[in-house]
């Protein structure tokens, strides 16, 4: 049966009719950043801000392959984070230092708990699809506190960061920064050809109605289970990355708050448009880092005491303001740049 | 000597199992009524253990502290429920997840705020302190068996309330099918606000039994609300006597658990590696547990008719 639909193929709805501005906008800037980094005076500390930044963007990418264009919300996507992380922290506490092993290594093991716990998790619907992604990822967080050899609960320090082909290439952080916008770019295309693709034309179909999908022969547990596989996947590269630029590795890496976060990220950027999960990523931490600043610069009229301790407690900010983007934004960041998303 | 081990373990099981239950009735009755995912829920557990703390440091009795903190945790609840959740009733499970997560961060960053980071104790009631012997030279603390009698006494109370009374049959109807009840006529922003303040106040209740007993910090609820979200999943959304039964086998299985999957394992293992291996399946074991469960019955032990 699918067979023949894929003999005859439907001709493909113009899904991306012209170049759209924000994402090349976006990548611009990203490109041009390491510029303004070195005339800012701070290089170190804006280039490992935006290295996180896109770090955090991937694994976002990520999640909205799979929140956005399939509705299987993950509650447990750090759990990814974490596997890559590991993999680099594990082989490099025992002197296998090259990212060329290190990468794919961490890519299979994600693709392998992701194929297991995927294939148990999506015979679940709804509910229960979120709290049994968010069972496997404390599972993982608990396996991770117990493994006494590589740091427990304190985690893992890196000796160095990845060599590349046995070259030490990604020392200093501008290469870093490079390989991180690479692996960005990288990803963001390969999402954008899997979304418009017959494959991810089936997996919004299964979003939109599953029975449906049925009666015209397609099977959604295939389809969602290779795109949980290959979110993970993705994770798991975002996870690697990670912890290259923290050059640490810790159990801190995959708590269920970190797995929430990444689903504000993918909300507040706009659900399925990937370059707006990028976004999400990006006004999420900028948020988190400059929220304390921003508070003490604006409350200008206080004393110093109100100032300080507001600085102190942005949280108490942040989470209400939270609140107010899912109350008051829908379509997150992308709806208020007027991109309908589609699908 | 693991006769008496295995006793105690499973009376802190059982008194684990009661608290989580506690947490876990507020929590499924909110999701199965109001199709609601409230991860605040924790925070309110918080919230309990924070006011009977304050209450107590003021009166000086624990007693009256958890007099004061239950109806003040049931204003506290009502007034979220009116701030923030009635907001989002009609929205979908992720707006929900995202916003009580909000309520998350603000809260435990709030205690911070109004108590410090550090830790507070609260002494265990004169009346209740000490310990009795409960087999041969067995002693078991009786403010945990305290624990455990009130335990399941909410929990005979809250079958009697759910099986028997008007309220609790429409709360019943309205797991099974809310519009329907609203059509029969019931006010069903009403009964939402009922049931999420009752929920409220059980989740203050359990953090104020707990508060003797555990320090009382931020984010003390975080944890704690997986695991009770653990419980109603295996019991089945929406099922009061699923919470109760589940509740009690997350209790035992993890309490147990950690105190003998290293001696289960040395059965099959060598020492060093049971021991290493119990340490890291231990904490686990629930999960497994819980993807077991789900993976036979998809929707959890009791799963609500609809």
């Amino acid at each position: 049966m699918s067979d023949w639909v894929a003999s005859t193929p439907a001709p493909a709805p113009a899904l991306r009719p012209r170049l759209n501005p924000v994402p090349v906008a976006l990548f611009a800037l990203l490109a041009l950043a390491p510029v303004f980094a070195a005339l800012s005076g701070a290089e170190g500390y804006v280039l490992s801000l935006l290295t996180r930044v896109m770090i955090f963007g991937i694994a976002a990418l990520s999640l909205d392959l799979i929140l956005g264009y399939g509705a299987l919300v993950s509650f447990g996507h750090a759990a990814f984070l974490g596997i890559g992380a590991y993999a680099v922290g594990i082989l490099a506490s025992h002197g296998i230092e090259d990212a060329l092993i290190q990468v794919p290594v961490a890519l299979l093991a994600s693709a392998a708990f992701a194929l297991v716990t995927g294939a148990i998790s999506l015979r679940t619907k709804g509910v229960y699809f979120i709290m049994i992604t968010l069972a496997f990822g404390q599972m993982l967080f608990f396996l991770a506190t117990s493994l006494a050899a590589y740091g427990g609960d304190d985690g893992l320090t890196l000796p160095a960061r990845s060599t590349l082909a046995g070259f030490a290439l990604l020392r200093s952080d501008r290469a870093l920064y490079a390989a991180t916008l690479l692996a960005l770019l990288g990803v963001y295309a390969l999402c954008t050809a899997v979304v418009n693709s017959r494959f991810g034309r089936v997996l919004r179909g299964a979003k939109e109605n599953a029975v449906r999908m049925e009666a015209i022969g397609f099977h959604p547990f295939g389809y969602q289970l290779v795109a949980y596989a290959l979110s993970g996947m993705i994770a798991g590269l975002a996870g690697c990355l990670l912890a290259n630029q923290a050059e640490f590795v810790s159990p801190a890496f995959m708590t269920w708050q970190r797995s929430g976060e990444l689903i504000f990220m993918v909300i507040l950027g706009g659900l399925a448009s990937l370059h707006g999960a990028i976004l999400g990523a990006a006004a999420f931490l900028l948020l988190e880092e400059f929220l304390p600043e921003i508070l003490h610069t604006a409350a200008f009229l206080a004393s110093d005491d109100v100032r300080a301790r507001l600085a102190e407690n942005w949280k108490m900010v942040f989470g209400p303001l939270l609140i107010l983007v899912v109350l008051f934004v829908r379509g997150g960041i992308m709806g208020l740049l007027g991109q309908r998303h589609h699908g | 000597m693991t006769t008496t081990l295995l006793l105690v373990q499973a009376l802190n099981g059982l008194q684990f199992g009661l608290i989580l239950f506690l947490i876990a009735a507020g929590l499924t009755l909110v999701f199965g009524v109001m199709d609601f995912i409230n991860l605040a829920h924790g925070v309110q557990y918080m919230v309990g253990a924070y006011l009977v703390a304050a209450f107590a440091s003021w009166t000086g009795s624990f007693g009256t502290a958890l007099l004061l903190a239950l109806p003040a945790a049931l204003a506290f609840g009502l007034l979220l429920e009116v701030l923030v959740f009635r907001h989002l009733y009609d929205r979908d499970h992720l707006d929900q997840v995202l916003a009580t997560f909000g309520i998350i961060l603000f809260l435990n960053q709030g205690v911070k705020f109004v108590w410090g980071a550090a830790p507070l104790n609260v002494p265990v009631p004169e009346v209740l302190s000490g310990s009795v012997e409960i087999a041969d030279g067995l002693l078991y603390p009786v403010y945990r068996l305290a624990i455990i009698a009130a335990g399941l006494g909410v929990a005979a109370l809250l079958y009697g309330l759910v099986s028997h009374t008007r309220i609790g049959m429409l709360v019943r109807a309205g797991a099974t099918n809310a519009p329907m009840v609203s059509a029969l006529g019931v006010n069903i922003r009403r009964l939402f606000m009922v049931v999420f303040g009752f929920g409220a106040m059980l989740a203050g209740f359990a953090g104020a039994m707990v508060a003797p007993i555990l320090s009382v910090e931020p984010g003390m609820g975080d944890n704690i609300l997986i695991l009770a979200f653990v419980v109603i999943v295996i019991g089945g959304i929406g099922s009061v006597r699923g919470a109760f039964l589940a509740a009690i086998l997350v209790g035992l299985v993890d309490t147990v658990g950690r105190s003998f999957a290293p001696n289960l394992l040395r059965l099959v293992l060598d020492p060093a590696a049971a021991s290493q291996s119990g340490r890291a399946l231990a904490p686990m074991m629930i999960y497994i547990l819980m993807a077991a469960i789900l993976f036979f019955r998809p929707s959890g032990l009791f799963p609500v008719k609809r």
